[in-house]
């Protein structure tokens, strides 16, 4: 296979991000600006933001969330951008990812040097019924969603092939969720921003309150156990299982590699850039890895000349806590079949030896559809930097890795940044 | 171009039939039918008719229904099972799995022997059959 470089480098100078969660009377607009003005203020050096020649911004359905079709334009407009062009990229979960990457190949092509690229989705106004059915479009309408799936379904059918192949059982995928809200605890932008602990104790509270019996559990595992608190939404996946319904914003800032100091003596660089894509879930050879993925994941290494062990920071697409471990096997982390065993181990904890999703996933921090791909990125740039705070991972990491998925891995973009 | 598309596919259950298309050049047999052969670009496809027997490769039984499914009756306190099921012509498909005890999820198993039924669903313009498989 022919290794596929960029034609010219490209790199991270600025990033932020909108907090994620449930923001009503707040439309996508209002949380790009948020993103914009902290992508803004993290660039050291500052610059003129009017020097933005383009816009890329991954977007799911804000046709169907938000009634609102077109809005890579009023994202331009609402940052200060017109009339530079402005462009929506939808790639269902992957949109972000699937933006970030057409702002790289933008500048890598000579066309621009200077490009934001922004994630955004407003999914809470809508009511339960309808965010399923407006995911839902991200899978095959005529031949998936009959049969009666929904996307935490086809998940969960997904974990029911790796349970039969790997021997893992569902407590394990218990576990990732477990993770990643300890991880997200520490992350100010998060969604749910409580350790399980935390949670347990809140409802406790709340029972007492309400002068309710006040509900025990022995552990943590005990409480994720239990169906009341915990209910099944597609078996074998609970709740916590699923990643939540979210409203946020991203924003990065890509340059040329030769004006990257320009604007910050740290930036990072896009080393590695890989896409793939896929059919239906019954279209594909297995059900216990995504194709997509794997191929994303060696156009990237082979790009950047790195291998899964070189990798220091790593987030990614958690959209259910099966995904996490099938991801980590995809991208070359574990052996297949392995992912779930390094969970029960702890490996993938902050204070192991492969530490995932440090910002708390899409399971902690929120899953914004749109905006998760980017919203990624920026854990990439804190830890890489060493600006994570709580959560900083030691050893002044300097290679990071980000993995988004769209659907069951119809897309799948994978990126590598860093440090030098 | 052979006319295969998601009418005849739905046209074809209606029958109670599984009719899928092969791909006259390579031999490549494709469920639900393809106007196109994928792997060859071939566009004479003949239509081939499925057996209806296959095994069961994954499944899920769904509580939080979509609004198609709420519409059918099912909820919270009545899930039902969606699934991947292999036919034993090779290709997998999408299916809802109707006779397994669904309050009981681990007792359904990956691998064992399924058969297609079918089901009728919807009212006036939208009533269709829908592919299903049982034990
Ligand atoms: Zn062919």
């Amino acid at each position: 296979m022919t290794i596929r470089k960029l034609s010219r480098g490209v790199a991270l100078v600025g990033a932020g991000m909108s907090k994620f969660g449930a923001f009503p009377g707040q439309s996508s607009r209002d949380l790009f600006v948020e993103a914009f003005q902290e992508m803004l203020a993290s660039v050291e050096k500052g610059f003129d933001p009017k020097e933005i020649e383009a816009l890329f911004i991954g977007n799911f359905s804000s046709d169907l969330f938000e009634n609102q079709g077109h809005t890579a334009p009023i994202m331009a407009d609402w940052v200060g951008l017109t009339p530079r062009p402005a462009t929506r990229i939808e790639d269902a979960c992957a949109s972000g990812g699937a933006a970030l990457r057409q702002g790289v190949l933008a500048i890598a092509s000579g066309l621009y040097d200077i490009v934001l690229v922004g994630g955004i989705e407003k999914m809470t106004d809508l009511p339960i019924e309808r965010v399923t059915d407006t995911l839902a479009t991200a899978a095959d309408a005529l031949y998936e969603v009959p049969a009666g799936f929904t996307f935490p379904g086809l998940y969960a059918a997904m974990a029911t092939a790796y349970m039969a192949e790997y021997g893992a059982a569902p407590d394990v995928f218990l576990k990732v969720g477990y993770k990643n809200h300890e991880n997200g605890a520490l992350n100010p932008k998060a969604q749910f921003g409580q350790r399980i602990a935390d949670i347990m104790e809140a409802r406790k509270k709340s029972a007492a309150k309400k002068g309710l019996p006040i509900p025990e559990w022995a552990d943590e595992m005990a409480f994720l156990n239990d169906e009341r608190a915990n209910p099944t939404i597609a078996w074998p996946l609970r709740l916590y299982d699923c990643s939540p319904v979210s409203d946020g914003a991203a924003a990065v800032l890509l340059v040329s590699e030769d004006l990257a100091r320009r604007f910050t003596d740290t930036p990072l660089y896009v080393i590695g850039s890989g896409q793939a894509s896929d059919g239906a879930i019954h279209d594909r050879p297995t059900l216990t890895s995504l194709p997509s993925a794997k191929k994303a994941a060696e156009m990237a290494y082979q790009m950047a000349g790195v291998k899964p062990a070189d990798i220091d920071v790593v987030e990614v697409h958690d959209c259910f806590t099966i995904a996490e471990i099938i991801a980590t096997e995809d991208l070359g982390f574990f052996e297949p079949g392995q992912g779930w065993r390094a969970v029960a181990e702890g490996k993938t904890a902050r204070g192991g030896e492969r530490p995932i999703n440090t910002s708390g996933g899409l399971k902690s921090k929120g899953h914004p559809v749109g905006a998760s791909g980017v919203g990624q990125v920026i854990e990439i740039w804190k830890q890489l930097r060493g600006e994570a705070g709580e959560r900083q991972l030691p050893g002044n990491p300097r290679l990071g890795l980000t993995h988004n998925v769209g659907g069951t891995g119809q897309t799948c973009v994978v990126h590598i940044f860093e440090r030098r | 171009m052979s006319a295969f598309n998601h009418i005849t596919h739905y046209a074809a259950l209606g029958e109670n039939k599984l009719v899928g298309s092969r791909c006259s050049a390579c031999g490549k047999t494709f469920y639900p039918a393809r106007p196109m052969c994928p792997a060859c670009y071939g566009s004479a496809l003949e239509a081939v008719e499925f057996s209806g027997k296959g095994k069961l490769a994954a499944y899920s039984v769904i509580y939080i229904a979509p609004t198609a499914m709420i519409q059918a009756g099912f909820d919270r306190k009545n899930p039902y099972c969606a699934a991947v099921v292999e036919l034993e012509e090779g290709p997998r498909i999408c299916a809802q799995l109707v006779g397994v005890d669904v309050k009981q999820p681990e007792s359904i198993r990956i691998g064992q022997p399924v058969q297609a039924t079918f089901l009728q669903r919807g009212e006036g313009e939208s009533a269709r059959t829908f592919l299903a498989f049982q034990p």
